[in-house]
């Protein structure tokens, strides 16, 4: 993603492709119902902000990932479900929570939150003002995971999506399909005597994972930053397979074949030597790529992804029958253009979302 | 099809060269002797004939993966590989088969007696039955560049442990300009007459670049010096009464090169010399960049011959009178090698390299310091009773080459790499400055570190002025040191100017843009060193 350093003006719209597709489709819109201001997006009826990235008084969160809930916001507004991470992230705030479906009025606005299928709790955001709809999507996936609740399509006027994976070249494979190759690999390796290192995001991807794979096969360890966010969702009542943190006395001996799940930044590193005898990978969108895979130089790639693939996206924006698509973070450009062909308007915004693990690093975010 | 998809699987999952060589040995354990030689010859660099051009492959997949031509060439620069953007793009096949490697292969050869129609028909009928994985194969036996984490030297190796024969002499066999086509796996792996080709060269000697003084080598008088010349390492085949030319990349360059056809006018049958290259005008070489308006012709116009005309500056004799000479001490090939070489007209295409006098360590190192100035670009240092062995070996051979020639340089454009380098900004274009303008006059792809790589792909994405294509204009703000091996006049740079093996050497975070140096400090060099 690419940010401007520099304050943006109040009204920013996305940079046409090529002149002449310069139509600020903004303009036939006296009192649009969601605005795009240099604090993030922001709705005037409602005098609220959605995943604001500079502190407001009034914040509506879709999900606990950092680039979407950040600190200093006067006042908070999520779902039940992503309240107790946002806390355990953001230490003492003030948080509203609702239900999934229940319906908020703040000021001129009607307000409800519905699942994006992202993590567990996460959700789309829908602001209606004077029978006009708009549907903040946050990051999301259609295919089920068995943890998150399913995406649920709402229809709309105004779409605002992100396109992480917005390319023909990223569809992902059927998750019980994957689950059978992460078995294997785990079962190989702990018929040899190895440690299975897997990394993974420490909010969502890693619970999905441990959701996913059999438990059965030997002893599942976490690192502490997975392991705390275990805690909280297991306090929630999502149910995960048991996990042992690793501490300074873990012994690897004692966990013979175990499965390490680590945030990715741990692989590598001093922590992980402790394990000797090792193999690791990585579970990320981006592992389609084999130049991605082979960059991140672990001897497996996995491809699972917490964000719609192309034709997830296709899928979603095509159910919300919404006419009106603003594209933010991933590959804006070449997906708004491909948006326009299909008959829709469709406009890129430049937001400072895209910096969560799934987007790093890799080969996110053209904006520019 | 199956067993080889499986084979690059494992051996692309993994970083160890020791699995692959393990993934590779048992695959030649086991598959069929037209597999297994179809498998040298791709991991050796040879290719089936190019059936299809890219551009219809491209065309051709959009069409079957619904989507428009423009978006699977905005997919390309991101995925990096052609044959693996198709294969992402493609809906899952419909149906599967198991066919051979050496099936799809023939099918391919096939595909160039039919006409265009019927062409495309099978290629979307290939698609249609392969997972893809194999259409990722499939496809790079296409697209060309067989390159995926296999060097020869591996599949050599992995060869030799299947077969239980010795690397070096499996190497050997491998050498020369066989194809699949044109031998069989017995022929060329199994049989006892591994001579029966005439044109086959030796596996080149390579050595290490000297990173310390030469001091560790210890006594002066066990080693000879040369100079480490700039042109072609080749090695010149008389047998039978022909020639042949090959270049250290094992491209067969006898054409291009008609000047060594005079050699067995002057040498005897039954020799085979490795040296160097060069374009010669009569005392010493010309600068590089004469050889280069060589190597581009594959058939040489005579103002060119006469120009440009190419000598060998031979540096060791591993064949004489048919006996293979590569055991023996060097000291003893060369004095062979004098022999022969000795007494020839001065217009003989063939000289022998001059060793080069030297008593101690340090008077080599005054004539090093000399070495641009004799055309050359440093030293090569070889043990006086080192035998020649097969590829690159630590020990014996080295080279000393002179310290490159740098300048600081403001980087301008920036483009992304291929493959391994997909997403990140590697290729960049640099600028020097010519009173308030900056003029362009290098690009440069290596000498950053992965780290260095992510970070200016980071600053590249948020600072991009203008897009070019796949080429983004990004503000002026980064001075990198650029080292290169030599500077030449050219008028088809904006600059005047072109240099030789130009790479990163450092980042300079320490220099404001305004210090970088001028097009003059530039000229200066020119004037110095071209």
């Amino acid at each position: 993603m690419v940010w401007s350093a520099h304050p943006t003006p109040q009204v920013t719209l996305g940079k046409p492709l090529a002149p002449g597709c310069f139509a600020p489709i903004l303009n036939g819109m006296a009192n649009p119902v969601l605005s795009f201001t240099d604090r993030g997006i922001y709705c005037a009826a409602g005098d609220f902000y959605i995943d604001p990235w500079r502190p407001v008084d009034r914040a509506l969160i879709t999900h606990g990932h950092a680039d979407h809930a950040r600190p200093g916001h006067r006042r908070y507004l999520c779902t039940e479900g992503c309240a107790p991470v946002m806390r355990h992230r953001l230490g003492t705030i003030t948080v509203d929570t609702v239900k999934f479906g229940e319906a908020r009025r703040i000021g001129d606005a009607q307000v409800s939150f519905h699942p994006a299928g992202h993590l567990p709790g996460s959700a789309q955001i829908r602001v209606e003002v004077g029978g006009e709809v708009w549907v903040a999507s946050g990051d999301y996936k259609v295919a089920q995971d068995g943890l998150s609740e399913p995406f649920e399509p709402v229809r709309c006027h105004s779409f605002i999506t992100e396109c992480t994976f917005g390319l023909p070249v990223f569809k992902w494979e059927d998750q019980a399909h994957v689950a059978k190759d992460l078995n294997a690999w785990w079962s190989a390796n702990a018929a040899e005597g190895k440690t299975s290192i897997l990394g993974a995001y420490s909010l969502g991807k890693a619970q999905r994972l441990l959701a996913m794979i059999d438990p059965q096969i030997a002893p599942i360890l976490t690192h502490a930053a997975v392991e705390n966010t275990n805690a909280v969702l297991r306090g929630q009542g999502y149910r995960l397979p048991d996990t042992i943190q690793v501490t300074p006395d873990t012994n690897p001996k004692d966990h013979k074949g175990a499965l390490v799940i680590a945030p990715p930044s741990a692989l590598g590193s001093q922590w992980a030597r402790r394990f000797g005898l090792s193999s690791t990978a990585f579970a990320s969108g981006w592992m389609r790529l084999r130049g991605v895979r082979r960059r991140r130089a672990a001897d497996r790639g996995f491809v699972v992804s917490d964000h719609a693939d192309w034709n997830g996206l296709m899928q979603a924006i095509s159910e919300t029958q919404a006419e009106n698509i603003f594209v933010t973070h991933g590959y804006t450009d070449i997906f708004a253009r491909w948006l326009k062909t299909q008959g829709y308007n469709a406009q890129v915004l430049r937001t400072e979302f895209g910096t969560d693990e799934d987007d790093t690093d890799t080969p996110t975010g053209d904006a520019a | 099809m199956k067993d080889f998809a499986a084979l690059f699987t494992t051996v692309d999952q993994t970083t160890k060269t020791s699995l692959k060589t393990k993934a590779l040995a048992d695959f030649f354990r086991t598959a069929s002797d037209d597999d297994k030689l179809w498998t040298i010859a791709l991991f050796s660099g040879r290719r089936p004939k190019r059936a299809v051009t890219t551009t219809q492959l491209r065309e051709w997949a959009a069409e079957v993966g619904g989507i428009p031509l423009w978006l699977l060439e905005e997919s390309y620069p991101i995925v990096g590989d052609l044959a693996e953007t198709i294969a992402l793009t493609l809906p899952p096949p419909s149906r599967v088969s198991d066919l051979s490697l050496t099936h799809w292969i023939t099918e391919l050869k096939s595909l160039a007696a039919l006409d265009i129609d019927a062409r495309k028909a099978r290629i979307l009928d290939a698609w249609d039955q392969l997972d893809p994985t194999e259409r990722f194969l499939f496809n790079k036996l296409i697209t060309g560049g067989f390159r995926i984490g296999v060097s020869q030297k591996l599949m050599t190796r992995a060869l030799a442990q299947a077969t239980d024969q010795d690397e070096a002499s499996l190497a050997h066999r491998l050498m020369g300009g066989w194809t699949p086509e044109t031998t069989t796996y017995h022929a060329l792996i199994e049989a006892e007459d591994a001579e029966a080709d005439e044109s086959r060269p030796y596996p080149f000697y390579l050595a290490y670049q000297l990173e310390d003084a030469p001091d560790a080598l210890g006594q002066p008088d066990a080693w000879q010096a040369e100079w480490k010349w700039d042109g072609i390492r080749g090695q010149v085949i008389l047998r039978n009464g022909t020639h042949h030319v090959w270049s250290r990349g094992e491209e067969l360059m006898t054409d291009r090169f008609p000047e060594f056809a005079r050699l067995t006018d002057f040498l005897p049958d039954g020799i085979v010399l490795d040296g160097e290259i060069v374009a010669w005008d009569g005392a010493q070489p010309f600068p590089f960049n004469t050889l280069q308006a060589r190597i581009g012709r594959k058939t040489v116009p005579k103002k060119l011959l006469k120009d440009a005309p190419v000598i060998l500056l031979a540096y060791d004799l591993l064949e004489h009178e048919g006996q293979d000479l590569r055991d023996l001490p060097l000291q003893e090939r060369r004095a062979r090698m004098d022999a022969l070489l000795h007494n020839l007209p001065d217009d003989a295409p063939i000289k022998a390299a001059p060793p080069l006098p030297f008593d101690t360590w340090e008077t080599l190192a005054h004539t090093r310091a000399t070495a641009r100035d004799n055309r050359a670009e440093g030293l090569m240092l070889k043990r006086n009773d080192s035998p020649y062995l097969a590829g690159r070996k630590k020990g014996d051979w080295w080279k000393w080459k002179l310290d490159p020639l740098t300048v600081d340089a403001v980087m301008i454009y920036a483009q992304q790499g291929h493959g391994r380098r997909a997403n990140l900004f590697t290729d960049f274009t640099f600028a020097v400055w010519d009173g308030n303008d900056l003029v362009p006059f290098t690009k440069a792809y290596s000498g950053l570190t992965d780290e260095e790589f992510r970070k200016i792909t980071a600053w590249v994405r948020k600072n991009t002025q203008q897009r070019f294509g796949p080429v983004r204009q990004v503000t002026p703000h980064h001075v990198f040191e650029i080292a290169f091996e030599g500077i030449h006049a050219s008028p088809r740079h904006k600059s005047g100017i072109s240099l030789r093996f130009p790479r990163m050497s450092r980042w300079r975070h320490d220099k404001p843009l305004q210090e970088a140096n001028t097009l003059n400090d530039l000229k200066d060099l020119l004037e110095t060193y071209g």
